[in-house]
């Protein structure tokens, strides 16, 4: 019962924490005190958040290394984009196409991670993680060969070629043009829908860890053996882990991609992915709030520092080792709690305590 | 536990030179294990052991150090596929059985170097135990459905009354891996029984214990075959809890056994007594 109400206190703070990033923001965009800049990377810190948090899943709730989480959200973009594209006649009411283009990134995000995963995942060892890396390249390649349209007659595909030999008929349009990518796209992905993907996000992984199915996934990280012996199935709990990783991944790509006019395959390469990990790893493994933190504070961040030119980097590095030494050191995280606690007043903590109680 | 207060049971012979306990005897045996054995490379590690357990039993397996004890466990459970031999769990063939299967079907174990989930909670550790007892799915879940909160409430509610056994319903919050030594060996224990098992494995449950913890154990083992009526095959290298409470004792030396019997026989085999004590020199 102890346990049931410290987890769900701490979901409360988890969302609460991010609904009030979002109100405070909503207020100074309305009061015009906020850069057009910061503005502009709204849209890709709540994509990176969803990013972080999924990739968190995996690596720190089931323990398993993904090198190649920027391919799912490649998956998720691309397919999320044609689908925004090809039904623009069919559903024009725009915050539902793109909520139908999420799903539908997410969807085959998910198809992808499933595919992969149901022969690595039987593995054990590394392998997951040299896969992964393999996958996020090959991610990259296909898409740079291939080409889509889209005409009366439906979708056409084509690998390998151009794009004249879709063979559209009148009135068709390219959307995947090989290795230009897609361009034209219209910007659909609001800073609103980013929030709304974030606590979705957030509500699923976090009910999933806080059950059956999620705490089997923790016992496969905490001793493999001793899952089996309580009749645990590891591979369908990891898979179970992989493939929401990987859905929530590509819905993350489909709003990042809908935030731009032109997207091309090479922006999700293997950089990402170590991006991604980097928020993960900060962040702390298994703390999904240090994911959101993270992932928000290092996409910033360098935008912010652009006033230190020839510094930027080397402000930037130390910035990363000071947030790894403050979520992930022992001393540092009792020393910082010591001053809290010396800081805040005593009265204060006392009601604290008191409703921890209650 | 005072040896005078439990009479030794009378052991009887059932084909295949096997004992069970004669309350057993018209019964199947819940295990069955038929010339097993296993070969690491060229090491063999276990042969021609034949063992039945009854019902109710409390059966004790010892021997030296490196005698292929914990061995026999991780066939039984599948840990290790035994190159030679049949086990029946249940009177059911266990070829090509899982590990998975195995506990779905009956047996679950304790392990020497113990096996928590230690970054869990203790009450998530005997939650994780009722894994296959207490199902719903993964959406239902996410979606917090109704079958999530019923199937919470019958966790948390057995997850207790498990605890409770060993008075540890007040450590249900506590980190598994904070507890102490043989705090952790009984919510080994714990976990194993939540899977509702036939037969229980316990691989030395007394290690690191002291000796009014070993005691207090004894007492717990018996309590938990008289009120669940499941069989026990411990491994333990404290005498005085085995010859305590297990009715029958097979004696394992070199990956072979030496001798079957009851503890008194046990006790006075010379055999035995000289694979502990080492051959006694001529002269
Ligand atoms: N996976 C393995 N690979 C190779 N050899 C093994 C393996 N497992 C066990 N052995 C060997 O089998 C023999 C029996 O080991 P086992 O662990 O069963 O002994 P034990 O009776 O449990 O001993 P102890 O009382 O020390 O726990 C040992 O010689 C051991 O080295
Ligand atoms: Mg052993």
């Amino acid at each position: 019962m102890k346990i049931m109400r410290k987890a769900s206190r701490s979901k409360v703070i988890t969302y609460g924490l991010v609904a009030i990033a979002f109100i405070i923001v909503q207020l100074l965009i309305s009061s015009g005190n906020i850069s057009s800049s910061l503005q502009g990377q709204l849209v890709p810190i709540c994509a990176y958040v969803v990013m972080a948090v999924s990739l968190n899943l995996t690596v720190g709730v089931l323990g398993e290394l993904s090198l190649g989480h920027a391919g799912f959200m490649s998956v998720g973009a691309f397919t999320g984009v044609v689908a925004c594209i090809s039904l623009e006649s069919i559903i024009p009411f725009t915050i539902l196409r793109l909520t139908v283009s999420i799903i539908i990134g997410a969807f085959s995000a998910g198809v992808a991670g499933t595919l992969i995963g149901i022969p690595v995942l039987r593995l054990e060892g590394d392998y997951l993680a040299i896969v992964t890396l393999a996958f996020g390249e090959i991610i990259k390649n296909i898409t740079n060969c291939l080409y889509v349209g889209v005409d009366k007659a439906g979708l056409h595909v084509n690998f390998l070629t151009d794009a004249t030999s879709l063979n559209l008929s009148e009135g068709g349009r390219v959307i995947i043009d090989g290795p230009m990518g897609i361009s034209g796209i219209t910007k659909l992905s609001t800073f609103a829908m980013g929030f709304a993907l974030i606590m979705v996000t957030l509500f699923i992984v976090l009910n999933l860890i806080d059950s059956r199915s999620g705490r089997a996934i923790m016992a496969l990280r905490d001793n493999r053996i001793a899952a089996e012996s309580v009749g645990i199935h590891v591979t369908k709990y990891k898979l179970m882990a992989f493939a929401t990783s990987a859905a929530l991944a590509g819905a993350a790509g489909a709003l990042y991609a809908m935030n731009y006019s032109t997207i091309i395959a090479s922006k999700f390469g293997f950089n990402t992915s170590i991006l991604i990990l980097v928020f993960v790893v900060l962040g702390g493994l298994g703390n999904i709030r240090g994911s959101i933190i993270a992932a928000t504070v290092l996409t910033i961040l360098p935008e912010m520092l652009r006033q230190f030119n020839n510094y930027r980097m080397v402000i930037y590095a130390i910035v990363l080792v000071l947030i790894m030494l403050a979520t992930n050191d022992d001393n540092l995280k009792g020393f910082l709690s010591n001053l809290r606690n010396r800081l805040l007043p005593s009265n204060l903590r006392k009601g604290k305590k008191g409703a921890e109680n209650g | 536990m005072d040896k005078a207060k439990r009479p030794e049971t009378k052991m009887v012979p059932v084909p295949s030179t096997n004992l069970v306990p004669e309350r057993d005897v018209d019964k199947l045996p819940v295990l069955e294990a038929r010339n097993l054995g296993i070969e690491f490379g060229g090491l063999t590690a276990l042969a021609g052991f034949n063992m039945a357990i009854g019902r109710t039993e409390i059966a004790g397996l010892i021997g030296p150090n490196g005698a292929g004890k914990t061995t026999v466990f991780n066939l039984l459970t599948k840990v290790y596929q035994p190159t030679h031999g049949t086990i029946l769990l249940d009177g059911r063939d266990t070829n090509n059985m899982t590990t998975v299967q195995i506990n779905k079907a009956g047996i679950a174990r304790t392990f020497q170097n113990i096996r928590l989930f230690s970054n869990l909670s203790v009450e998530d550790n005997v939650k994780l135990g009722l894994h296959n007892n207490i199902n719903y799915g993964m959406w239902n879940g996410i979606l917090r459905l109704p079958a999530y909160w019923k199937g919470e409430r019958r966790a948390h509610e057995q997850a207790m009354e498990l605890l409770s056994i060993f008075d540890m319903q007040d450590l249900a919050g506590n980190r598994a891996g904070s507890l102490p030594y043989g705090a952790q060996r009984r919510l080994e224990i714990v976990r194993a029984l939540a899977t509702k098992p036939l037969l229980l494995l316990l691989d030395e449950p007394a290690a690191g214990m002291n000796p009014s913890e070993t005691a207090e154990l004894m007492e717990n083992i018996v309590k938990i075959r008289d009120t669940l009526q499941i069989a026990i095959i411990l491994i333990e290298h404290d005498m005085n809890l085995v010859m305590g409470i297990c009715e029958g004792i097979c004696v394992l030396n070199f990956g072979k056994i030496i001798a079957k019997g009851t503890p008194r026989e046990i006790r006075n085999n010379p055999q035995v007594i000289e694979a502990y004590l080492g051959k006694k020199k001529e002269g």
